[in-house]
């Protein structure tokens, strides 16, 4: 039940996008920013909480998530150390998910050949 | 002639005002269920790392550390950006795409040198999202600090 959960929501928030890309021809870019702000404010209101209880790793794995995350880690630290933590909460959260995206890419581009375009 | 070319433009009218439609359909199904697909292995692996029972952030970490593995190996052979021509948004929106907007140029880019080809060209889009995703924790932040705190 939860895989079908996840299944859908993910599903639906793609569709989302895929609207948006057809019907505005924002470019992927302009998606994901839009993604992760939307995430991140719906985070901040208590609502993508909602849609996380339901939806698991449907809402997680979607750039949305990461706004979420980034919401999540802010508050988290503002409770915590008060005044400071709007400035650290948000990347503290999100450090792991950079870091890890950044050395990959790092990696990837040492192994791999660029693929000639077709 | 000039009826002829009239019905050619009114067909091309009716054509298009039908295609686009059907076009963006088809484009939801499949962002739907390869996005809905990408999200279901994300839950599948948040299973199975509850189990090492490590808590909730280092959980969702190592799901994401999978992800964006995979998405850089599939990225580096090239198949990403295959699946992204058929699964747009499906492709595009979870965070797999998120890391192939990263690995992808890296990659291209590598004969500019590692400095301002691969260390620069990493952020092409990874910039705005962490630059405009910060913003708006920020003012989140700010909004808990002096509302809610």
């Amino acid at each position: 039940m939860d895989y079908l959960k996840a299944y859908i929501t993910g599903g639906i928030i793609c569709i989302i996008g895929q609207i948006l890309i057809d019907k505005t021809k924002l470019t992927s870019a302009r998606i994901l920013v839009l993604f992760v702000v939307t995430g991140c404010i719906l985070g901040g209101l208590g609502i993508y909480e909602y849609i996380y209880n339901f939806g698991g790793a449907g809402a997680t794995v979607p750039l949305t998530g990461f706004g979420y995350l980034l919401s999540k880690g802010v508050v988290e630290e503002v409770d915590k150390i008060g005044f400071l933590g709007i400035f650290t909460g948000g990347l503290k959260s999100a450090a792991g998910g950079v870091s890890v995206a950044v050395i990959f890419s790092l990696i990837a581009s040492i192994i791999f050949r660029p693929k000639e375009k077709n | 002639m000039d009826t002829s070319d009239k019905k050619k433009k009114e067909y091309q009218k009716a054509a298009e005002a039908l295609s686009p439609n059907s076009h963006i359909i088809k484009d939801c199904i499949w962002a739907f269920f390869s996005g809905g697909a990408i999200c279901t292995i994300g839950e599948a692996l948040t299973k199975y790392f509850e189990t090492f029972s490590l808590g909730k952030d280092s959980t969702s970490l190592l799901v994401n550390i999978v992800l964006i593995g995979a998405s850089a190996i599939l990225t580096g052979f090239g198949l990403y950006s295959k699946m992204g021509k058929r699964c747009g948004a499906g492709t595009i929106v979870p965070i797999t795409g998120f890391a192939n907007s990263m690995v992808s140029p890296s990659i291209e880019f590598k004969a500019q040198g590692l400095i301002l080809g691969v260390g620069a060209k990493m952020f092409t889009v990874a910039g705005p999202v962490i630059v405009y995703g910060i913003t708006a924790s920020i003012l989140v932040g700010l909004g808990h600090y002096f509302l809610a705190g």
